[in-house]
This record gives C-alpha cells, sequence and structure tokens, in this order.
C-alpha cells in the first residue's frame, strides 16, 4: 500500500513539474502578439452574450462592444483571432453554443478567401496563426475538430495534433528564448481585450489608395462554401440569426465579385449580408483619424464609430433588447466600460 | 510509424496493457497483430514484400521439413548400403529448394536496393516510374536476412521447421527489430516469442529505461549532429573539416543506430523477450577486427555463419588451400581465409547498398583486418622491444588509433561517389587547413553554441555511462540497488531532458534513424 502511495506520488509529482514547465515555455501573449490571447479570454465572459462577432482582425479590431453597450444596451462578444480561417470560425461557433445561445452572430466574409490551410501563406506563419487561435481553446471536440481542419501538411507529417492537445511537444526548445514576460506571466494572465476588442489607439492616416492586382478566379473554394453552409445550419438549428458582413476596411481588397457571391447566398439562405463599404459615409469613418495602419483596421475611434453604426442595425432590424435596465448585466457592464477606458486612456499618445 | 513518433509510444502503451490482460498462450497471437499493424502504418504498399518473404519461407522449409520425414521413413526400411545415397539424394533437394527460397529473396532485395540507385532503377525498371520507385520496404534488408538464417538453419537441420504460419509471421515480422534489427536467429528468439509472458515489473522497467536512454540518443544527440553533418558534406569542406565531418559521423551514427538499437530492445525487454545485443562498446576497441565483433554484432555474426565460415570450407577454396599452401607457404594457408574474407565483406557492404561507395567500405574494412593480420609478427617483435604494451595509455592510444582509423573508413559511406570520398580523404595530407577548427568555421554549420554545448554535455553522458558498463556492467542494476527513489528521479531528469533538449517536433527536420535506409 505504502509503496503504492510513493508511485502514485511521485507520477503526480512529476505531471505537476511537466505542466509547470509547459506553463512556463508556452508563448503567452500578454506583451507580444496580444491577438494570441484573445480567444482564452472568452470562457470568462461567456454565458450572457446576444450577439457574438466572429471572425479575424475584421472584427476584434473594427467594433467596440462597449459603445455597443452604452449606445444600445447591447450584450456582446467578439471570439476573433489572428488571420482565423472560416473552418476554425465554424469550430469556435459550435463551441460557443455550448456556453450559451446568442440572438445573433456576425461572421466576417473575409475568411472566404482562404480555402485550404496552405492558401494563407506560408505553412509556418500558418501554424503560428493557428497556435493563436487554438492553443488557447478548451479541450472539447469542437477543439479536436478546428486542429483537425486547421492543421497544415507539416502539421500532419508532424503528428501536431498530440502537439496542440499538449503543448509541451511544441514549445520545448523556448527555454532558450524565454523573455521576462514568460516569467512575469508565468502563472496569470491578464486580460488584454475589452470583450474581444483589441484597442489600438493610434493614427496612421490612409495616404494612397491600396492597389490589389486582378486575380484569375474570383469563385470562393469549395471548403469556404462547405463550412459557411455549415455555419448557417448551426446558427438555424438554434434559432440564431446568422448576420455576414464585411467590416469597414480597405485592405485586403474585397472584390465586387466575392461580394456578389456572399449577395446571393445570403439571398438563398435568407440570412442578412451587410457591406460596410458600402457604407463609410453613414459612419462616418474618417481614413485620417480612425485607421492605426492606412486602412488595413480601424482604431478605436473608427471601432466606435463602426459599432455605434453597427448597432442601430442589430436592435432595430434584428431586434436585439437594451439590457440596460437590467441591474446585475448593468452592473457588470459597468466594471467593463471602466476598464474600456482606462485602457483608452492609458494607450492614448 | 516512427520509434520517435507520438503515434508509436501510445501504441506501445496499448500494447503493453493488452499483452499483459491476454492469457500466456495468446500473447504470440497479440503481438502478430502488433507486427502487422505496425508494418501497415508503414505503407501498405510494402507488405507485399514482407509477405512474400513469409510465405517463401515457410513454403520452403515445410517442404525441407517434409523432404527428411519422408527420408527418415524410407531409412528405417532401407539397407545400411543404400542409406547413404538416400540422405545424399535427400540433401541435394533440399539444397535445390534452399537455393529457390535464397535466390528469389535475394532477387527481391537486389530489386529493392537496386531501385535507391538512379542507373540501377533505370536498368532493371527500363523507366523512372514503377514499382519500384516505391522507395527500400521498411527493414527488408533486416527481415530477409533473419527469414534466410532460419531456411538456412533448417537446410541444415539444426532448427526444425516451424508448422504454424502464424508463428513464423510473428519471428518474421516481430516489430521491434524489424525497423533495424538486431537480426535475430529462430533457435533464440522463436521459444520467447510462442512462451506466456507474466508481468515483471523490474523488467518492464528496465525495458522503459533503455528506451528512454534510446531516445537520449536519437533525439538529443544523433539528430541535433546531424545538422553539422549534413553541412560538412558540402564540397568545400576538405582537410581538418573532413576529419571533423569524419568524428561527427561517428557520433551521430552511433548514437542513432544504437539509440534505435535502445529503443528495441528496451522495448522488447518490456515485453518479458530478450534480444540479442548488437553493440557492445564498440569505440572501446583497440584494433578493428575487435571493432567489428563490437558493432552490428548480429550481421557480423549473421556474416560469419552463412557467408564466411560456409565459403572457406567450400572445395573450391580447400582446393586453392592445398595449391597456396604448397606454392607460398604460410601465407597461402592464410590466403583462401583472406579470399573469404574478401567476399564476405563485399556482401556486406553491398548489404548496405548497391552503390560503389558500399563496396569500397567494405573493402577497406577487409583490408585493414589481413594487412593488420599480417603485420601481427611484426608488431610482437616491436612489442618485444618495446615494453609499453601493458601501459594504460598505450590501451587508450590503441582505442584512440582506431577510433579515428574506423572513423576514415566509416565516412566513405557519407559519399556515393568514391573518387569524391578519395578526395576527401587526400586533402587531410595535401590541405589539412587546420585553422577551420578555430575560425568560426564550425559555427556556421547550422549549430549554435548553445547545441554545442548540449552535444558536448551529451556526448560526455553517454561516454561515462558506456565506461562504467565497460567496468561495472549493467548501469540499470547499480540504479536499481539505489532504492526507488533515486531511480525514480535520474529517470524523471533523464525524460525532462528528452523533451526539452531533442531535436523534434515541426520546427525541425524530419529524421528516420539511419539503418532504416539498409
Amino acid at each position: 500500500m505504502r509503496k503504492r502511495l510513493s508511485l502514485w506520488a511521485a507520477l503526480m509529482l512529476s505531471a505537476a513539474i511537466l505542466l509547470l514547465i509547459q506553463a512556463l515555455l508556452v508563448p503567452k501573449y500578454m506583451v507580444s502578439s496580444r491577438e494570441g490571447a484573445l480567444i482564452g479570454e472568452y470562457y470568462a465572459n461567456a454565458g450572457n452574450n446576444d450577439v457574438i462577432f466572429i471572425g479575424d482582425c475584421e472584427v476584434y479590431e473594427n467594433f467596440s462592444p462597449i459603445t455597443l453597450w452604452e449606445e444600445y444596451g447591447i450584450t456582446s462578444y467578439i471570439r476573433g483571432s489572428a488571420q482565423q480561417t472560416i473552418w476554425q470560425s465554424y469550430y469556435l461557433l459550435e463551441e460557443t453554443f455550448r456556453y450559451e445561445t446568442p440572438k445573433v452572430v456576425v461572421f466576417s466574409v473575409l475568411a472566404m478567401k482562404y480555402d485550404t490551410p496552405e492558401s494563407t501563406g506560408s505553412q509556418s506563419r500558418r501554424e503560428a496563426y493557428n497556435r493563436m487561435t487554438l492553443d488557447t481553446m478548451r479541450l472539447s471536440s469542437a477543439k479536436l475538430g478546428a486542429i483537425q481542419a486547421s492543421m497544415t501538411q507539416k502539421e500532419r507529417e508532424w503528428e501536431g495534433i498530440y502537439s496542440y492537445l499538449f503543448p509541451l511537444l511544441r514549445y520545448h526548445d523556448r527555454w532558450s528564448q524565454l523573455t521576462e514576460e514568460d516569467i512575469t506571466y508565468w502563472l496569470k494572465r491578464e486580460p488584454v481585450s475589452d470583450n474581444g476588442y483589441l484597442m489600438q489607439t493610434g493614427v496612421r492616416p490612409m495616404v494612397d489608395a491600396h492597389i490589389s492586382p486582378p486575380l484569375a478566379d474570383y469563385s470562393f473554394g469549395e471548403n469556404s462554401w462547405y463550412y459557411l453552409e455549415k455555419m448557417a445550419a448551426l446558427c438555424a438549428s438554434h434559432g440564431t440569426r446568422l448576420v455576414l458582413i464585411k467590416a469597414p476596411s480597405l485592405y485586403p481588397v474585397w472584390w465586387w465579385e466575392w461580394d456578389g457571391q456572399i449577395r446571393q447566398f445570403a439571398q438563398e439562405n435568407g440570412l442578412t449580408y451587410i457591406n460596410m463599404l458600402e457604407s463609410l459615409e453613414d459612419i462616418g469613418i474618417d481614413w485620417n483619424t480612425d485607421t492605426y495602419d492606412t486602412g488595413l483596421h480601424l482604431n478605436v475611434s473608427g471601432a466606435e464609430k463602426a459599432a455605434s453604426w453597427f448597432g442601430k442595425i442589430l436592435a432595430e432590424e434584428c431586434g436585439i433588447p437594451d439590457r440596460r435596465q437590467e441591474a446585475e448585466i448593468a452592473s457588470l457592464w459597468a466594471d467593463k466600460a471602466a476598464v474600456y477606458y482606462d485602457r483608452k486612456q492609458s494607450m492614448t499618445p | 510509424m516512427q520509434f520517435t513518433s507520438v503515434s508509436f509510444l501510445l501504441f506501445m502503451a496499448v500494447l503493453l496493457i493488452v499483452y499483459y490482460r491476454v492469457p500466456g498462450e495468446l500473447q504470440w497471437t497479440v503481438l502478430l497483430a502488433a507486427s502487422g499493424w505496425f508494418y501497415l502504418w508503414a505503407g501498405a504498399e510494402y507488405l507485399g514484400f514482407l509477405l512474400f518473404t513469409i510465405l517463401t519461407t515457410y513454403g520452403c522449409t515445410t517442404w525441407m521439413a517434409r523432404n527428411n520425414t519422408r527420408r527418415e521413413a524410407r531409412l528405417a526400411q532401407l539397407p545400411q548400403a543404400e542409406k547413404r545415397a538416400c540422405r545424399a539424394a535427400v540433401k541435394g533437394k533440399n539444397r535445390a529448394i534452399l537455393a529457390l527460397c535464397l535466390s528469389s529473396n535475394f532477387a527481391a532485395l537486389f530489386l529493392c536496393k537496386a531501385c535507391l540507385t538512379e542507373p540501377l532503377r533505370t536498368m532493371v525498371s527500363g523507366s523512372r516510374v514503377s514499382f519500384l520507385s516505391l522507395g527500400l520496404p521498411l527493414g527488408i534488408s533486416f527481415y530477409m536476412f533473419q527469414s534466410m538464417g532460419y531456411v538456412t538453419d533448417v537446410y541444415r537441420e539444426t532448427v526444425k521447421a516451424e508448422r504454424n504460419p502464424g508463428k513464423l509471421a510473428l519471428f518474421t515480422a516481430y516489430f521491434p527489430q524489424l525497423v533495424q534489427g538486431p537480426i535475430s536467429r529462430f533457435s533464440q528468439l522463436a521459444p520467447q516469442l510462442l512462451r506466456p509472458h507474466r508481468f515483471d515489473g523490474k523488467q518492464v522497467s528496465f525495458g522503459l529505461q533503455r528506451m528512454l536512454w534510446g531516445y537520449f540518443k536519437k533525439l538529443v544527440i544523433a539528430d541535433r549532429i546531424a545538422v553539422a553533418v549534413a553541412a560538412l558534406k558540402a564540397p568545400e569542406y576538405t582537410g581538418a573539416a573532413f576529419l571533423v565531418l569524419s568524428v561527427f559521423y561517428a557520433v551521430q551514427i552511433y548514437a542513432d543506430f544504437t539509440g534505435g538499437m535502445d529503443i528495441a530492445l528496451g522495448l522488447s525487454q518490456a515485453l518479458g523477450i530478450v534480444l540479442p545485443e548488437n553493440f557492445t562498446r564498440p569505440f572501446f576497441s583497440k584494433n578493428i577486427a575487435v571493432y567489428w565483433r563490437r558493432w552490428h554484432i548480429t550481421l557480423g555474426a549473421w556474416m560469419k555463419d552463412y557467408v564466411f565460415y560456409p565459403l572457406s570450407v567450400s572445395a573450391p577454396l580447400r582446393k586453392l588451400s592445398r595449391s597456396a599452401r604448397r606454392k607460398f607457404g604460410n601465407f597461402g594457408k592464410r590466403l583462401p581465409v583472406y579470399i573469404a574474407s574478401a567476399v564476405t565483406w563485399s556482401v556486406t557492404g553491398i548489404w548496405h547498398g548497391l552503390t560503389p561507395n558500399f563496396l569500397v567500405w567494405g573493402l577497406l574494412n577487409c583490408l585493414v583486418i589481413v594487412v593488420s593480420e599480417e603485420l601481427t609478427p611484426l608488431y610482437a617483435r616491436f612489442h618485444n622491444r618495446f615494453s609499453f604494451k601493458e601501459k594504460r595509455w598505450y590501451g587508450w592510444f590503441e582505442v584512440l588509433r582506431t577510433f579515428l582509423l574506423m572513423n576514415l573508413i566509416r565516412a566513405c559511406d557519407l559519399f556515393p561517389s568514391v573518387m569524391e570520398y578519395f578526395r576527401r580523404t587526400g586533402s587531410l595530407l595535401t590541405a589539412f587547413q587546420p585553422h577551420i577548427l578555430w575560425d568560426g568555421t564550425l559555427m556556421q554549420l547550422g549549430l549554435s553554441g548553445l547545441d554545442y554545448g548540449i552535444l558536448a554535455a551529451g556526448i560526455t553522458l553517454m561516454f561515462t555511462v558506456s565506461l562504467v558498463q565497460e567496468k561495472k556492467g549493467c548501469i540499470r542494476e547499480l540504479l536499481w540497488q539505489g532504492g526507488p527513489m533515486v531511480r525514480y528521479a535520474l529517470t524523471f531528469a533523464l525524460l525532462l531532458t528528452v523533451l526539452l533538449m531533442g531535436n523534434y517536433g515541426i520546427g525541425y527536420q524530419a529524421s528516420n534513424f539511419l539503418y532504416n535506409q539498409f
């Protein structure tokens, strides 16, 4: 009996040491590449959101949930991550439905342009983005599905799935690159976002129009359509309205041929599609003041304008209720707003 | 499924649980199923080669066994005068069956090896794209030699033919040794595979510790130094750089091959099956003949039993021996042995690959051994005159001399072009350029200072362990005596070292075991 207890104690101690080492070696995303922390922050904020945004930087940098709350009393969360692909969006949505059933899901359709993991860029770059989306997802069948769908060919060859489940296998050699950030955030994390919104306060005006060469083929790939259809079906099965949006950013280019395909899909499936590029004047975007990177993404000023404009649609067309009178929720969001303004103040140059 | 993959570790964990849960008499069927699964995972397209070897081995050995049974029945009825003729007739038939089995299997092996060399691939297949372009089936050189050894043993009637095809299939395809050996004998391995094994905590623990040590050698040392070896193969590295290459390659191939052996033997030990040792610290050898009794032992023993000895006592060589003795005296007496050695070394070279460098590698080994043998009287006179042979420093000098000499010969593996090998070797004399050792060249080989530090520590540990093994025997037994906490702490420390310092994962180049290619 004593021998068995000693064995168990030794095994538990070994597991604890391994977990501690793993916690030290994984990237923290607290100071550098903060986008990597976004997905993991959701779980502490899940359960009471009427609107969920899903997508890449087109959502997590272009809409301010605090503005939606303050102007319309809409509770929302952005499940965004860097270069999030549509298959990742689908599995994140599947996971979201385990925590809550939002009234509206807003999906950024720019991700339709990527049909396979390899089509998003170099494999090593893709793997880095995969990590930022998948590493902080909680273990579930949705996570496993997301991993399987996201792995590049090189990751498959290396049995990458195990390294997503046991990140130590991926980051085992990071001990030679540890920084102060790794030590500071070894066993703790701090929120980097405001309900999934990653604030940017800089201003870098658009100077010249971004010009992209025309494409040989404007058709979205089969895989993209497959996941968009799955997303629509998943929302329908939960009685959630799916809204497709093209966020107000000038680059990467949103081709009119792409716009036509999404518009047709929305019509055929009874979905709402909003191309915010068509309403830039109404939104009030000023490319001299509302972008921090010459039109690729909005800064906080632009994100507040976009949220203000889009909130009206959510409230009036989608019927999202104003919950500012609900004391408990109002108190919670007052705290969130306070954090938001503190952050805004501290980040404003 | 590579030994270094996570899938393999999971497969092994499931196997160990199932293996020790099923009744003892069914354990061999679990091993057979596991071996089949392992091979299928490596590539279903290669299964045909394995099945061919199993079927031809089974067919030929049962055929020979039936002939022997009939012979015994007839001998009981025949008068004494006719018995000899009867035996000779059956022997002749069995010899033909043996020849059929050996030739068909070695032809298949030749074709597979040929597909790895472009000129031969074109010659054999007539085109570049054919079934031969699949590459070398996993472990074919190992399982085929093991099977052909068994067929020969049945022919020699030193073992009985196995009647159960499943059991024979397990002997051929037993997965821990399938990838890179060792090459086992039927009489030694089959009884262990087929008898029940009870769970023995100490043996399982020893087996897993040995596997961990193998992973350390493979992932921390071999795969790290492989980066520098690959870089040093570039044509501009000659002279001292070639010397460094030969030393690095020695470390790589030793850590890689013995690491693989440790994993195979450790896993097998955890299953209660003892495989023959393939290495006994060869770098401590004082001459090349001893080195070859310590390096890839099972291949050497196979060559000795199935090539060298039969050749040495063959009629043509006995005839040659008689006439050479008359003409050349004592040297003539040894000449047939040298010829048999040359043939054996050529076959050993070809076993490694159908490129000229492997043939030259084999013949160089043979040449050094023969010259050493011929110079033995001279050495004896020299040592009679100077009395330092028994000194410790001279022993280490002999070890170092053998190490360096073997490194130079072994470097032949690295260059398919024999001329390139000789050009590099010659550069040791014509353009040594020792400054590359300190001018920063070594830092441009893809290894950082940290990598060199890890390598230095790893090699020191490997050397120390070998030294302790050489002086005091099994190191795991010594650890066992240290008590469970010490044992556990050291094992866990080794596990952490492999996990944190191993070259594995997506950031690294995929690297098979070197001997997978043979």
